[in-house]
C-alpha cells in the first residue's frame, strides 16, 4: 500500500495539523517511504495470531470509588493560555 | 575539589564519613556545568532558573532529569515549543521518590529530542546537544542530553526515558550506564507520555552500582499508574555480584549480520569473550522476527503518540496560536507548535488507526509484536540472558542522518524489540572505535529480572576498566 498527497492532506485534517504546500510534499514522499518499509510486514502469515496491544497480564484495574483531594483551581489554571475565573476560555464554538 | 568526578556511591561514602556535604556536591556540580555546559549543551533553559529543587535545601545526591518528567515548580517542556512555560502542578512519582529517598534534583532539566521522537537529540527545539567524546557528533538519543551530562561529568547520575532504546542508545554513544526497567516496574505517573504501551523511566549512571542504587529509589508499584506492576521491588545492590560463572548467555545471530559496523562488532566479541573467560557459557540462539522490530515499532509508536498528543491543543497548557475559531486554533497551534519529527509521526501514527488502513497496519503490528515477544518467551526458557551490542555503530556526527528519518530509525534496530516485549535490559561500556567514540554493550533479561542484568554488567564492569575513561573537555 502506499500514500498520496491527498491521503495525507486528509489524515493531516483528522490530526489538526496544517501543512504547507512544500511540508506537504516532502512529508508526503517520507511517509511513503516509511511505509514502504513497513510494508515488510506483510509477508508474515499474522491470521490466527492474537494481538497484543499491552505486555502485561493485568486488566480491568481500578481505584477505590473514594473521595479524594484533587488538584486545586489555582494550580490547575495556572497554565492555561487564557482563563477567566474557574474557566479556561477557548474561541467561539456555536456561531 | 572536582566532586563532580565521583559516582553517587562514592560521594555517598564522602558525606557518611563527613568528608563532604550535599553543599559542596551542588556547588562544585553548578561549576562544572558553567565551564562545561557551553560545549555540550546538556542542559535547557540552564541560564536563569535555579539549581535545585523546591525546598532549595540540598540533599543527598542531586539527580539530573530529563525535560519529560514532571517537576513541580520547574518547567518541563519535552523540548518542544507548544509546551513553552509549561510549569508541573505536581512531581512525577519518581521525583516524589527521589525526594522521599533523601536526594534532590537538579530544576534545570536536561536535553532531548522533541517528546522523545528521535534517536540523536536533533529534534530538540533548544537545538542538538554534543557527544562529550567528540562534541561534532550526536550524544544519541532521546535521552542525549542526560547521558551527555553524565559522561561529562555535569551530572552525579540522571533519568531518561527509554521507548524503543532511548536510554540504553544514548548511553552506548556516550560511554555511561544506561537501563530500561522492565515495563511496570517503574512508575510513568509525571512522564509526558509518547508511546503509553512501550515507555519506561530509568536510569543513566557512571558506574552499574549507581544504576542499581538509583532503581532501588524508583522502582515500586504506584496506584497513580494503572500500568505499574504490584510486586516487592528487590534491593538490587544485592545482585552485585562479581561472579557469572555457569550463567547461560544467548548471543542472536540476527544481531551479527550486515549493518552491523565491524569494529563494532570486534568490540562486542572482544566483550563476549572477556565474559566467557569469567565463566559465563555462550550459546547462539535465533529471534527469527527481529527484522520485523522496526517497521512493527513505528506503527505501534506512532499510533500511540498520535493518540496521545491530541491533547496539545492549545486549551489547558503550552502554546495557543492567534486563531479565528475552535478548530482553527487547534490547527494553527499545533503547526506552529510541533516540530517536523512531531508532525511526521503523528501524521503516520494517525494514518495507521484511520478507518481503512486500522487492520493492515495497527492490527498486524500488534500481531507481529506477539511473535516478537514469542520470540524471546522461547529463549528465556533455557537462558538466563540474552548479550547483543546496544547499538549498529558508534555515535554518527551532527546532521549527518537528519534529511533521512528511516535511517534514523534504523539506529535503534537493536534495542526496539526489548520494549515491545517490555522485558529489561541494560547497555554498559565495552570499549572504544580508533577515533575514540565509545561503544555499548546491551544485556537482555526476562520480565521483573533486573537482578540477572545488574550481574552480569556488574561482572563485566569489576573486570574492565572502560567506564573509567573520561572525555577531555
Amino acid at each position: 500500500m502506499s500514500i498520496d498527497k491527498k491521503t495525507v492532506e486528509d489524515v493531516a485534517h483528522l490530526a489538526r495539523i496544517e501543512l504547507e504546500a512544500k511540508e506537504l510534499e516532502k512529508l508526503s514522499k517520507q511517509l511513503e517511504h516509511i511505509l514502504a518499509f513497513i510494508d515488510k510486514l506483510s509477508v508474515l502469515d499474522t491470521g490466527n495470531i492474537a494481538p497484543t496491544s499491552h505486555i502485561l497480564p493485568i486488566s480491568n484495574v481500578l481505584r477505590k470509588d473514594e473521595p479524594r483531594k484533587s488538584l486545586p483551581i489555582e494550580k490547575t489554571l495556572m497554565n492555561a493560555p487564557d482563563k477567566q475565573g474557574n474557566f479556561f476560555v477557548v474561541p467561539k464554538v456555536i456561531e | 575539589m572536582e566532586l563532580y568526578k565521583l559516582t553517587a556511591h562514592e560521594l555517598l561514602e564522602k558525606i557518611k564519613k563527613k568528608e563532604t556535604t550535599s553543599e559542596q556536591i551542588v556547588s562544585d556540580l553548578t561549576k562544572r556545568i558553567k565551564g562545561v555546559d557551553v560545549k555540550v549543551q546538556a542542559y535547557v533553559r540552564a541560564s536563569g532558573s535555579t539549581l535545585l529543587a523546591p525546598d532549595s535545601k540540598p540533599n543527598g545526591i542531586p539527580v539530573s532529569i530529563k525535560d519529560n518528567i514532571c517537576t513541580d515548580g520547574y518547567n518541563t517542556e519535552c523540548c518542544s515549543k507548544i509546551l513553552q512555560g509549561f510549569n508541573p502542578p505536581y512531581n512525577a512519582t519518581v521525583i516524589s521518590k527521589i525526594i522521599s529517598s533523601g536526594n534532590s534534583f537538579l530544576g534545570i532539566k536536561c536535553n532531548m529530542d522533541e517528546f522523545a521522537f528521535g534517536s540523536s537529540t536533533e529534534n530538540s527545539c533548544f537545538g542538538p546537544t554534543h557527544n562529550p567524546w567528540d562534541l561534532n557528533c550526536v550524544p544519541g538519543g532521546s535521552s542525549g542530553g542526560s547521558a551527555a551530562a553524565v559522561a561529562a561529568d555535569e551530572a552525579i547520575w540522571a533519568l531518561g526515558s527509554d521507548t524503543g532504546g532511548s536510554i540504553r542508545q544514548p548511553a552506548s554513544f556516550c560511554g555511561v550506564v544506561g537501563l530500561k526497567p522492565t515495563y511496570g516496574r517503574v512508575s510513568r505517573f509525571g512522564l509526558i507520555a509518547f508511546a503509553s504501551s512501550l515507555d519506561q523511566i530509568g536510569p543513566l549512571t557512571k558506574d552499574v552500582e549507581d544504576a542499581a542504587l538509583l532503581m532501588n529509589t524508583i522502582s515500586g508499584y504506584d496506584p497513580q499508574d494503572s500500568t505499574s506492576i504490584n510486586t516487592p521491588v528487590p534491593d538490587y545492590t544485592k545482585a552485585l555480584i562479581n561472579d557469572v560463572k555457569g550463567i547461560k548467555v544467548g548471543i542472536p545471530k540476527e544481531y551479527f549480520v550486515e549493518g552491523l559496523d565491524p569494529e563494532v562488532k570486534k568490540i562486542i566479541e572482544e566483550a563476549i569473550n572477556k565474559l566467557k573467560t569469567l565463566g559465563a557459557q555462550f550459546k547462539e540462539v535465533s529471534l527469527p522476527h527481529s527484522e520485523y522490530a522496526v517497521p512493527v515499532y513505528y506503527i505501534i509508536a506512532t499510533a500511540e503518540a498520535s493518540s496521545n498528543l491530541a491533547r496539545f491543543d492549545g486549551v489547558q497548557y503550552g502554546l495557543r496560536a492567534k486563531a479565528e475559531g475552535l478548530v482553527d486554533m487547534y490547527k494553527k497551534t499545533r503547526s506552529l507548535g510541533f516540530g517536523d519529527e512531531a508532525k511526521r509521526r503523528i501524521l503516520l501514527g494517525t494514518f495507521a488507526l484511520s478507518h481503512g488502513y486500522y487492520d493492515a497496519y495497527y492490527l498486524r503490528a500488534l500481531k507481529v509484536r506477539t511473535l516478537i515477544k514469542q520470540d524471546f518467551d522461547h529463549i528465556f526458557k533455557d537462558f538466563d540472558c540474552i548479550i547483543t551490542p546496544t547499538a549498529p555503530t558508534s555515535a554518527f556526527k551532527i546532521g549527518e542522518k537528519v534529511d533521512d528519518p528511516l535511517k534514523m530509525y534504523l539506529s535503534d534496530i537493536y534495542t526496539i524489540s526489548v520494549n515491545l516485549a517490555g522485558i529489561p535490559a541494560i547497555s554498559v561500556p565495552c570499549g572504544f572505535t580508533k577515533e575514540g567514540l565509545p561503544v555499548g554493550l546491551q544485556i537482555l533479561s526476562k520480565h521483573l529480572n533486573e537482578e540477572m542484568l545488574f550481574r552480569l554488567a556488574y561482572t563485566y564492569e569489576q573486570n574492565t576498566e572502560w567506564h573509567k575513561m573520561k572525555p577531555k573537555l
